[in-house]
């Protein structure tokens, strides 16, 4: 569906590649202006902007569209009626949801930044492949986040209140905003306890080589335990919400 | 002309009830619009933080681009919500009705909805400013309180044209255009540091094609005394300028207009 609209596409890429210059070209001054010691290198900073870049359409910013006008609509009753269940059926329509635009943006950026905007070559083949699963854990991730961005609806039908603090973290604390070993050290620990690094931060720091090989299955076992919380929390959300709710009309 | 503006005011009136009947909803928004630029402030906090400084700009200098820019962009969005929707109207074919009600398009347009939400973006704006002028309170001077009223109103005109320019591509597309975010969010995203730091293409498309330097560098330079004079004063009305062309191409825009179908 998404190849439908290829104009739509090519500008959506430039737009990323433009915001990801912005950013590098920023970090690129901020680095030329002080000699005090860093917790990355410009050449691990770039490679992680451009990572963020790529992975930017998986981010968990807002519930699914078509379920927030079913919400509105009333149509989710059908939804109930279904003879499956609401929370995998959702959490399908999430992986779908994250993945397609992510794919098709990811691919075509990553090649032009590593050509021309410094995007640097993962650490070693090892590092290389244990990023591989890190994204796709991350994918897992920023699904079950949708499913209880869905399930807050039930709640606020308009869609728009709590739906958006979210987002907002997601921002902040995965490492899009600014990379997180730049926060303040003794907010470290605190972003390290929280599931939002898992979405990108901890893939782009396996990749470049931050997070050794061997530290990696440990990073990826966090990366998992906040999957499997995220999805048995958003599944007592839906199935508490389903339950009160009211479809109103006739 | 004095009754446009009535019914512009009464339509900003049912805007704002409108949107005060869900007022759980508003304030909501109004929050996670608070928190998500507070969360963008706290990154550059951060950064300067880890810095010190960046090619000589430190961080309460900052704080008045950064003020400057996501105040005048927080009221242009605000009352241009109609202009950033303007592909669902010309799809669904809700322009034609625009056109034959006897009052300007622009007005009508503008009048559709003020997002009020935004007071979110510009209360932190205003607030940054004021940690800038906490820190340097020798700038705080009435000419400088006045400079920077200014260059904020001239920047709302800015973003206006702006937007308005990114509605008028609709009736060629008949689709919103995600590159004119470039335009919108690129500048001020951009614009959380001195346009200085940046690259010399990227500095002169934000002077010459799109006058952000105008209305947010150059009064902000005469604030902080780095630069004085009357040009400072003058820079801004690039804002109004490009709107006034924005609207010219607007209005070309509109003469071949033929609707969508239906």
């Amino acid at each position: 569906m998404l190849l439908q609209y290829r104009g739509a596409a090519l500008g959506g890429l430039i737009t990323q590649i433009f915001f990801g210059l912005i950013f590098v070209m920023a970090y690129e001054a901020l680095f030329a202006s002080s000699a005090a010691p860093q917790p990355m290198t410009l050449q691990e900073v770039v490679t992680y902007l451009w990572l963020n870049q790529a992975l930017f359409a998986m981010l968990p910013w807002q519930p699914d569209a078509e379920i927030r006008q079913m919400m509105r609509t009333g149509n989710v009753a059908y939804e109930l009626v279904r003879p499956f269940s609401l929370y995998w059926h959702w959490f399908a329509r999430a992986l779908a949801l994250r993945s397609a635009p992510t794919l098709l943006r990811a691919l075509p950026l990553t090649v032009l930044a590593a050509l021309f905007f410094g995007l640097g070559a993962p650490s070693g083949a090892e590092s290389a492949a244990w990023f591989g699963v890190s994204v796709l854990m991350a994918l897992v991730l920023s699904s079950a986040i949708t499913v209880v961005l869905n399930a807050s609806l039930f709640w606020t039908i308009s869609g728009e209140g709590a739906a958006m603090l979210v987002p907002a973290m997601v921002m902040a604390l995965s490492g899009q905003n600014i990379p997180l070993p730049f926060y303040p050290d003794w907010l470290q620990p605190v972003l390290h306890w929280l599931p939002f690094r898992g979405l990108m931060d901890v893939p782009s720091r396996i990749y470049s080589g931050a997070i050794a090989p061997e530290q990696a299955p440990f990073e990826i076992g966090s990366q998992l335990a906040w999957c499997v919380a995220l999805v048995f929390i958003g599944g007592l959300i839906v199935r508490k919400g389903a339950r009160r709710l009211v479809v109103q009309g006739g | 002309m004095i009754d446009y503006f009535r019914l512009y005011v009464r339509l900003v009136g049912f805007s704002i009830r409108a949107q005060m009947e869900y007022r759980v909803s508003f304030f909501l928004q109004t929050a996670a619009n608070l928190l998500i630029t507070c969360m963008e402030f706290a990154a550059i906090w951060a950064v300067l933080g880890r810095f010190g400084n960046i090619r000589g700009w430190t961080l309460p200098e900052i704080c008045f681009f950064y003020g400057t820019a996501n105040a005048a962009f927080a009221i242009g969005e605000g009352i241009s919500r109609g202009f950033d929707q303007f592909a669902a109207f010309v799809r669904g074919g809700e322009f034609d009705r625009v056109l034959l009600r006897p009052c300007p398009t622009v007005m009508q347009l503008l009048g559709h909805e003020i997002t009020l939400r935004r007071v979110g973006r510009l209360a932190q704006a205003l607030t940054v400013i004021g940690f800038g002028f906490a820190w340097m309170p020798q700038t705080l001077m009435l000419p400088n309180v006045a400079l920077l009223a200014w260059a904020i109103s001239c920047g709302v005109l800015l973003f206006t044209g702006i937007l308005i320019l990114q509605a008028t591509i609709c009736f060629w597309t008949t689709e919103s255009i995600e590159m004119m975010n470039v335009l919108t969010y690129g500048a001020v995203f951009s614009s959380q540091y001195p346009l200085s730091i940046y690259r010399g293409w990227f500095r002169k498309f934000f002077t010459f094609m799109i006058p952000l330097a105008g209305v947010v560098f150059l009064p902000v330079l005469g604030v902080l005394g780095i630069s004085s004079g009357w040009q400072i004063w003058v820079a801004p009305l690039c804002g109004p300028i490009f709107l006034l062309a924005a609207l010219q191409i607007w209005r070309f825009g509109v003469r071949r207009y033929c609707s969508t179908g239906s």
